[in-house]
């Protein structure tokens, strides 16, 4: 759980939000421990909230290296499977 | 499928390998405690320890945010669940760990508890909102990364005036941990383990920063170099250690340049300060009783302290007899060497923490472990 997974931020919202993007995915994460974000930003998303900033070239490299260990479906099912809208079941 | 996957990049695995294989001395052996379950579960998803000498060993270490919590705290949270009457709501990863009586937070869910898991503190807060009602409990366990996200909503709950919202606080440090291995007397027959030096965690540095290692690498004379989660960074950090070692160096060296600073993340290092403080002490599995090496929230966040909302009984918490979690999370015993593993112990029924978290040592091994000389020759070849 200590694992990081690198996103496109696509959209800013209010209360320190933001739509990140991955993979098809679209999923709302706080961003209330950056300094800055802008619409286009790589960041490194933990348990729902961007931890950093990243390169494009940084995300991509590490996207990769997530999908060849096969850690990168597990992660992306735990981040599809409790959306906010699922975190009711 | 494969066990092992190869490297993507084969030939500076291979170039790393040789490396180490002709600055390691051979006379010498070189004992490399990776701190993080993350590396753990690189080092045997690649067959990493395969690819370097015999000399160089790694030592797993603690670094497993659901195998250091002592089972009282989790027979604590299955309390709250069970006998206050509260939605709990927790990390997937703790679920399935078995408290005492091997009473894990799915069976008190069987018995009619109601525990959520979420992926996020905001779904926590949303469970509260949602709620208003009932009282809802963050059972906030992991290291100092995962603590960020948990200081957010309590300032955020704050914010909102969420009067029905508190955080059950759990969370560990990994400097005192550090310290306190190289620097604890050996159990009552026991050999201490041997440490030549750290690989540092990755995510956890880049929230603190690699400055507070510094004190534990001067004062116990061991290097660490904070190492990335790819299998090629843990080898290039490796190589790292052993050049440290063999010039009598005990340096912070942070090899995962492309996130950790040495200052790390400070708008989350300020925001956890605001809500909370270091603990006295904190009992860590397998580590026992470690000072300053947790944190809980500060008395002007009180409302949203759960262990001073709800009364908690005081317990007699056991482990599953013959569980050695403990002694493995010293980095003194190898999972192979647990009577339970592999037969009563699998992760589809795990008996203690190590197995039930992939980052556990005793999950890894499961894994990767067993078939580890079948694969290793395969990616070798
Ligand atoms: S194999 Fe299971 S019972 Fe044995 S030490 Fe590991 S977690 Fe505990």
């Amino acid at each position: 759980m200590c694992l990081a997974i690198p996103a496109r931020v696509i959209s800013l919202e209010s209360g320190d939000m933001a739509i990140v993007a991955l993979e098809g995915i679209k999923k709302p994460v706080s961003t209330a421990l950056l300094e800055e974000v802008t619409v286009g930003d790589y960041v490194l998303v933990h348990v729902g909230y961007a931890l950093h900033k990243l390169s494009e070239e940084e995300a991509e490299r590490t996207l990769q290296l997530m999908a060849e260990a096969g850690v990168l479906a597990e992660e992306l099912e735990e981040m599809a499977g409790t959306s906010l809208e699922g975190a009711e079941r | 499928m494969k066990y092992i996957t190869e490297f993507r990049d084969g030939k500076l695995a291979r170039k790393l390998a040789r490396a180490i294989e002709r600055e390691a001395d051979p006379g010498r052996r070189y004992h490399l405690m990776e701190f993080c379950g993350g590396h753990t579960h690189a080092i045997f998803r690649y067959g990493v320890q395969d690819l370097v000498p015999e000399n160089v060993q790694f030592v797993h270490g603690p670094g497993c945010p659901v195998c250091v919590l002592p089972v009282r705290r989790l027979d604590d949270a299955v309390e709250l669940a069970l006998g206050h009457d509260v939605i709990l709501t927790t990390y997937g990863d703790m679920m399935r760990v078995p408290g005492t009586k091997q009473k894990s937070l799915i069976r008190a869910k069987a018995e009619g508890a109601d525990i959520r898991m979420v992926y996020s503190t905001q779904d926590a807060l949303k469970i509260a909102r949602d709620n208003p009602d009932r009282q809802v409990v963050f059972f906030a366990i992991g290291f100092e990364t995962t603590t960020p996200p948990t200081a957010v909503a309590i300032l955020q709950a704050r914010h909102e005036g969420l009067t029905n919202f508190s955080v059950f606080c759990n969370h560990v440090l990994t400097p005192p941990a550090i310290a306190h291995i190289v620097n604890a007397p050996a159990e009552p027959g026991e050999t201490p383990v041997r440490i030549d030096g750290f690989l540092g965690p990755s995510h956890v540095s880049s929230v603190i920063g690699w400055a507070p290692y510094e004190p534990a690498a001067r004062d116990f004379q061991k290097p660490v170099v904070i190492a990335g989660f790819e299998p090629l960074d843990v080898m290039q950090s490796a190589l790292m250690l052993i050049r440290q070692i063999n010039e009598g160096r005990h340096e912070v060296e942070n090899q995962y340049t492309r996130v950790v600073t040495r200052d790390g993340n400070r708008k989350a290092q300020t925001l956890v300060a605001e809500v909370m403080e270091v603990r006295d002490a904190f009992e860590w599995r397998g580590l026992g009783t470690v000072p300053e090496s947790a944190l809980k929230i500060r008395a002007a966040y009180e409302t949203f302290d759960a262990e001073s909302r709800f009364a908690l009984t005081p317990k007699q918490s056991r482990e599953v007899k013959s569980c050695e979690c403990p002694a493995i999370l010293r980095g003194v015993k190898k999972p192979t060497e647990c009577r339970l593993f592999g037969t009563v112990c699998t992760p589809e029924n795990p008996m203690g923490a190590c197995m039930v978290s992939s980052e556990g040592a005793c999950a890894a091994y499961w894994t990767y472990g067993r078939k580890r000389g079948e694969a290793v020759r395969e990616t070798a070849a």
